[in-house]
């Protein structure tokens, strides 16, 4: 009894510091720069097919591929956010015009990033084997691996909230996603702070693919799953608050493994009910402030 | 250009879509069988998309559950394959209206952004739940129907295609018409005007979801196979979008028409044969009309139009 129970709780919380990596960067695209980046699974995908080639063609064990690909992804993402959002920001009349067009754009983007990736490194699923060696709790046995990247995603998630916190950058960022226009007015760079914070958004999920490449296979339609996911958690801990994602992640990861413990078909359907009835019945989100 | 009008404008808005349908109606006699399939799909998105441009470009909601309603009439009709097809349709269409309703009363509060990605999780949950009911309660997956011959599902596809485009034509001109635009504009201002906001949404969403339903229904008894994953496919909901913006938001009508055209050939042409390249392309093609061409193809169309125009007056 309390090693199946001690299973599905590693099980959860494995998953849930992923998850709550990967919805962390949704949280600073969407609650920051507006942009409801739907593409924000082919960056995972990106992240693990990177760690992936750098191991298997060159030895790079993933976790040093995670420092390598971060600084990469974060200039792809400030690239990204530098031509074609703000050009869109320029060429749309409202905010609401605004976020719907970057929703479609970030919609071209799934498509063209997912299906380059299966022209490119072939529908094959891929896998990596690093960290296998299994740990012993209390009877429940798991992988080194898991234990790793969980350590790791909760760090990084500490690392970004003192750098909203404490950092003048973090100042700037926060301002902005509280009212675009009044940060401008108090003379906070906003297009550099809008692009920085999409940037670090693509850098944190390919951040997460790398991590997610050592636990399970790398392909090109992977994303999709896990941006379902990071939406989820956004809703769920409300759009803007980082602690919120971190502990909607962790929900989210313990929600999957109860289920799936009772019956694997019924993970995603346990996934959506949770987001419908957050949706109805508190659309900001457990930690989110209400209307404004 | 024009030169001279022999007939006033107000009957040759009547008489070219007539004319149209009456072109349309005997076009199986001349097309080879590979080409009434084809235009079959083509009615079946323009249907979709007309109905979803109905809604959602004039009131700034992004529905995302096309495939969810489109899905409901596909299982609708595979369900009750006895009864003749006419009456499925009607069914179908019914249910999706009351799911439509459903739908709408619980979610057309929620604001831009959410709205979006409620309806989205709301098709995906269908789609699962319907996976995991018949993997675990039916122990089935998929339903057999039996297929009816090309030509009767064209000219099914045909009448649905006239109504939708009637009934989208006359809530155009309504007041609700006028109504929902307000809403698009400014919800709080339209509610000042005396708008019942939350009726007029909801009711409209449920009319476009009945059409949704009512295709699906036909389409399915030619596929003569549904399976969630077919019938509830979530890539359809952004198809529908695709053609829209391809063919022009603004225009109600004309631009949803241009675009499922346009991309129903493509896919029908390139999808089989290369799946990611044309995918690639649709992306591309996606991005490139946010950016460059907010009004799309009939966008273009009206600025040939003017320019025409600019010149015969300074000319």
């Amino acid at each position: 009894m309390l090693v199946k129970f001690l299973d599905i709780g590693i099980a959860g919380l494995t998953m849930g510091g992923l998850y709550a990596l990967i919805a962390l960067g949704l949280n600073l695209q969407w609650g920051v720069t507006r942009v409801l980046n739907v593409s924000h699974g082919e960056f995972l995908m990106l992240g693990a097919y990177s760690a992936f080639f750098l191991y298997s063609l060159f030895g790079i064990s993933p976790l040093l591929s995670l420092v390598i690909c971060a600084p990469v992804f974060l200039g792809i993402g400030c690239l990204l956010h530098r031509t074609l959002f703000r050009h869109l920001l320029k060429t749309t009349k409202s905010m609401a015009g605004y976020e719907i067009a970057s929703l479609l754009a970030a919609y071209g983007l799934l498509f063209i990033l997912s299906n380059s990736a299966a022209l490119g490194f072939g529908p094959r699923p891929r896998a990596l084997a690093y960290l296998t060696q299994s740990l012993t709790f209390f009877g429940a046995t798991f992988a080194l691996n898991r234990l790793v990247a969980l350590g790791i995603s909760i760090g990084v998630c500490i690392i970004v909230y003192l750098l909203l916190g404490r950092t003048r950058l973090g100042k700037a960022i926060r301002a902005a996603a509280q009212d675009v226009n009044t940060a401008q007015l108090m003379g906070v760079n906003i297009h550099q702070v809008l692009t920085i914070s999409f940037g670090l958004g693509a850098m944190l999920a390919a951040m997460g693919g790398s991590l997610l490449s050592m636990l399970f296979w790398v392909e090109p339609f992977m994303g999709f799953r896990y941006l379902i996911v990071a939406f989820i958690v956004v809703v769920l801990g409300g759009m803007g608050n980082i602690v919120g994602s971190l502990i909607g992640g962790i929900i989210l990861g313990l929600v999957g493994s109860i289920t799936t413990s009772f019956q694997a078909g019924l993970g995603m359907i346990a996934f959506y009910t949770v987001f419908i009835v957050i949706l109805l019945v508190r659309p900001t989100g457990i930690l989110g402030k209400l209307e404004t | 250009m024009n030169g001279i009008r022999v007939i006033p404008q107000k009957y040759f808005r009547i008489l070219l879509p007539v004319l149209a349908f009456i072109v349309l109606g005997t076009m199986p006699r001349y097309l080879p069988p590979y080409g009434v399939v084809v235009l079959g799909n083509v009615f079946m998105y323009t249907v979709l998309a007309v109905s979803w441009n109905v809604f959602c470009a004039p009131t700034n909601y992004m529905s995302l559950a096309t495939a969810a309603f489109f899905g409901v009439g596909v299982y609708t009709s595979a369900i009750l394959q006895e009864l003749p097809l006419p009456v499925v349709i009607l069914v179908a269409g019914s249910l999706s209206f009351l799911v439509g309703l459903m739908v709408g009363t619980i979610t057309l509060r929620l604001r831009g952004m959410y709205f979006a990605i409620f309806t989205f999780g709301l098709s995906e949950l269908f789609r699962h739940a319907m996976i995991w009911y018949e993997a675990n309660i039916t122990r089935t997956v998929g339903r057999w129907l039996p297929a009816e011959t090309p030509e009767t599902v064209y000219y099914y596809m045909l009448v649905v295609l006239a109504i939708t485009l009637l009934v989208t034509y006359l809530i155009r001109r309504s007041k609700y018409g006028l109504a929902l635009h307000s809403i698009g504009q400014n919800e709080e201002a339209a509610a000042h005007l005396g708008i019942n906001l939350n009726a007029v949404k909801i009711i409209t969403f449920a009319i476009t979801c009945f059409f949704m339903g009512a295709t699906g229904a036909v389409m399915a008894t030619r596929w003569s196979y549904v399976d969630p994953s077919i019938a509830f496919a979530p890539f359809r909901s952004f198809y529908i979008i695709i053609m829209v913006l391809l063919g022009g938001i603004d225009s109600i009508i004309y631009g949803p028409i241009s675009g499922a055209i346009v991309i129903t050939l493509l896919s029908d042409v390139a999808l089989v044969d290369y799946p990611r390249q044309t995918m690639l392309l649709f992306g591309i093609i996606l991005v490139v009309v946010i950016s460059f061409l907010p009004n799309g193809l009939m966008g273009i169309v009206e600025r040939i139009r003017r320019g025409k125009e600019v010149t015969a007056l300074s000319g």
